[in-house]
């Protein structure tokens, strides 16, 4: 779940993490209250994306009306696919030095990861390409936790301020105590003053641990999504729209990936991705319904292949929604594994579908079908 | 990582209604399932085995699998690793990541081995599994000499089917799971294949996301064995999960063409479609691969 800027930034100065004075504004003429508050500021678009400042979502303003006319130029605009409707007003720091810093799960290693760079502002990734020696990384044993005398001997012969370990400690304190996967700051200043602030923040939030991070977990940003793709999210299930006209209906992501590389392999475009394994197969009934309700969808592909996921449950579901709707469109079922004896015996004398033993079989006639 | 009937199973989580339905299908097939664990229960008999209040107490066992929910994961698999388990076998999904890390950090230092989260299992086919595969299934398990690693279960299933439908058999199929952070990479089970006496070929099941498939060509590329590969998500837009957590492309890394392009630069033969790996491992095999 990512956070936009200012949500991060509220979970950091809960920990005590300094960030520059600013608030929330909505409108032209909050932005200029809020700048008539706090003096000379920057305006930022608040999205979950990056690259705000090169499509224009930020700008400095001296005066309450240069910051009127900055919001009103940037509110509204699309930036990365998503609408801006909120932004951050924000004192305009006295930046003497820019620095990067970020911990996060690194995948590979299977153990969080600290990041510092002395090359702030810029993309991580070509700095790490073109100046690997501006780049400190240390792994940190999640049991034992990252201590300051670790910090200093990360930053150790790098001309840092001295507020830079501790700030590091604190970093990782927050991606720990907040189940984070991310925490990014870039840049990391320091002042003009001497202070050491986070005048940017990345913060992503593991979906897995939502459950325990309830009072910061309705902080994330709305992912966009379609109408449809909400109604599944309501449903629990797994659903991403595509455009295509083949309807997908498949358990496990692995085979579900499949069915719509398949679909693409013979020709045609999947309409959707969805995917009822793991304890989702017993919804196969809301599952088929959703598919359903796009009126793009022009054939069916039902593809399963049970493991945990029983194909006779899975069956009896999609028996069950087609009953209902009789939906006026040809279907192709591929079903195997657990209990499949069952499954197509129900497929084919409640529906009159014959299962395809091959699914690349069932695919291809669903992609002639969609024609 | 390949199992036999020789290693004592302990089924943690035994007495739920997934942890008893496939427990019954272990025991059937003839898995060595010498207890199980549910604190509530302990002192009970359940499947015909004792049930412990904790793995500790149960001791005498070499795997443990797990059917546990996400919130209890962590305290479950570090029970087991302190009690000595060789290898830990996590089928649950959606595990907090920094439980996972602390699982990782607890194996790491007693050198147990864990597969997964978020695996279907391992299936040493006429043998013996641990996990939710459908081993009992003759047209999708038969004994052979392919070995099959796989991220995903669903797809696993369908690939083994395809491999028993041509004639092949398994010499056995190991999950590792649909996770970004898992205990054994694709690369783990191309070694234990390489050195495994049984196994005269092997069939690699990716998926986008990630660098596992990329860092097990390299090692492919210096395997005696043929190696053919399906790499799920061709078709997967950029930036979005794939119902796996792991199955997600970020700008160029996990995707599909540098999976597939590290593979055949190993050698390794890559196929469009599930159904077209027979074909593919006949001729692999048929070829008398050259030992680089």
């Amino acid at each position: 779940m990512n956070f936009e800027e200012h949500a991060g930034k509220r979970v950091l100065a809960q920990a005590g993490v300094p960030i520059p004075r600013g608030r929330l504004a909505t409108s032209p003429d909050e932005a200029a209250e809020i700048a008539a508050e706090i003096g000379p500021v920057v305006v930022k678009a608040q999205v979950p994306a990056g690259k705000r400042g090169k499509a224009g979502g930020i700008k400095l303003a001296a005066s309450p009306d240069e910051a009127r006319e900055a919001a009103q130029a940037i509110l509204g605009m699309e930036i990365g696919g998503h609408r801006v409707e909120r932004l951050l007003i924000e004192e305009k720091a006295d930046i003497a030095r820019e620095f990067y810093a970020a911990v996060l799960d690194d995948t590979r290693g299977r153990a969080p990861l600290v990041m510092f760079s002395t090359e702030g502002g810029m993309d991580i990734e070509e700095v790490a390409a073109e100046r690997p020696e501006a780049l400190r990384k240390v792994s940190v044993d999640i049991r034992k936790g990252f201590d300051l005398a670790q910090a200093e001997a990360m930053v150790g012969g790098l001309d840092v301020p001295d507020a830079v370990p501790q700030f590091l400690k604190s970093l990782y304190e927050v991606w720990r105590t907040r189940d984070a996967e991310l925490v990014e700051i870039n840049p990391l200043a320091e002042l003009a003053d001497g202070r050491v602030v986070a005048l940017d923040c990345k913060f992503v939030l593991d979906d897995s641990a939502a459950f325990r991070q309830s009072d910061i977990a309705g902080w994330g940003a709305a992912e966009t999504m379609t109408e449809l793709e909400s109604r599944g999210r309501d449903l629990g299930l797994k659903y991403i729209e595509l455009g295509g006209a083949v309807g997908v209906l498949a358990n496990g992501a692995g085979l579900t990936m499949t069915t719509m590389d398949a679909i693409t392999h013979f020709g045609g475009r999947p309409a959707n991705f969805l995917e009822i394994g793991g304890e989702a197969y017993t919804k196969a009934t809301d599952a088929l319904r959703l598919v359903l309700s796009n009126p793009e969808v022009k054939s069916l592909i039902i593809n399963f292949c049970g493991a945990f996921a029983r194909t006779d449950v899975m069956a009896e579901g999609v028996v069950r929604a087609w009953m209902d709707l009789r939906p006026n469109l040809p279907a192709f079922f591929s079903i195997h594994g657990t209990n499949e004896d069952e499954a197509i015996r129900l497929v084919r004398d409640r529906l009159g579908f014959e299962p395809y033993d091959r699914m690349e079989d069932a695919v291809r006639a669903a992609v002639e079908a969609a024609r | 990582m390949i199992l036999h009937n020789t290693d004592r199973v302990l089924v943690q989580g035994i007495t739920g209604k997934q942890g008893t339905f496939w427990t019954e299908q272990m025991q059937a097939y003839g898995t060595n399932v010498v207890g199980g664990v549910n604190p509530k229960k302990a002192g009970e008999t359940h499947c015909g085995v004792p049930v412990y209040a904790t793995a500790k107490e149960a001791a005498g066992f070499d795997v443990s699998v797990m059917f546990i929910p996400p919130g209890a994961a962590l305290a479950a698999a570090e029970d087991a690793i302190e009690a000595g388990a060789k290898m830990v076998v996590i089928l649950t999904e959606h595990i907090p990541s920094h439980d996972v890390m602390r699982i990782h950090a607890a194996a790491k230092e007693r050198g147990t081995r864990i597969v997964g989260p978020n695996t279907a299992g391992l299936v040493t086919p006429g043998e013996c599994f641990v996990g939710i595969m459908p081993a009992f299934n003759d047209r999708v398990f038969k004994p052979g000499s392919v070995g099959v690693v796989s991220r995903s279960g669903s797809l696993g299933t369908l690939i083994c089917l395809n491999l028993v439908g041509a004639g092949f058999g398994e010499s056995a199929f190991i999950g590792i799971g649909g996770d970004p952070m898992i205990g054994t990479t694709t690369k783990d089970a191309l070694e234990a294949f390489e050195n495994d006496p049984n196994t005269e070929a092997v069939v690699l099941v990716g998926e986008i996301g990630g660098g596992m498939e990329e860092e097990a060509a390299q090692f492919a590329a210096t395997m005696t064995k043929p190696v053919v590969s399906f790499i799920a998500g061709a078709a997967a837009p950029v930036g979005k999960k794939m119902g796996h957590a792991g199955a997600i492309v970020m700008g160029n890394q996990g995707s599909y063409a540098s999976k597939r392009g590290a593979l055949e630069q190993a050698g390794v033969t890559v196929v469009d479609t599930p159904s077209l790996i027979p074909e593919a491992l006949k001729q692999a095999m048929g070829s008398g691969r050259v030992i680089h």
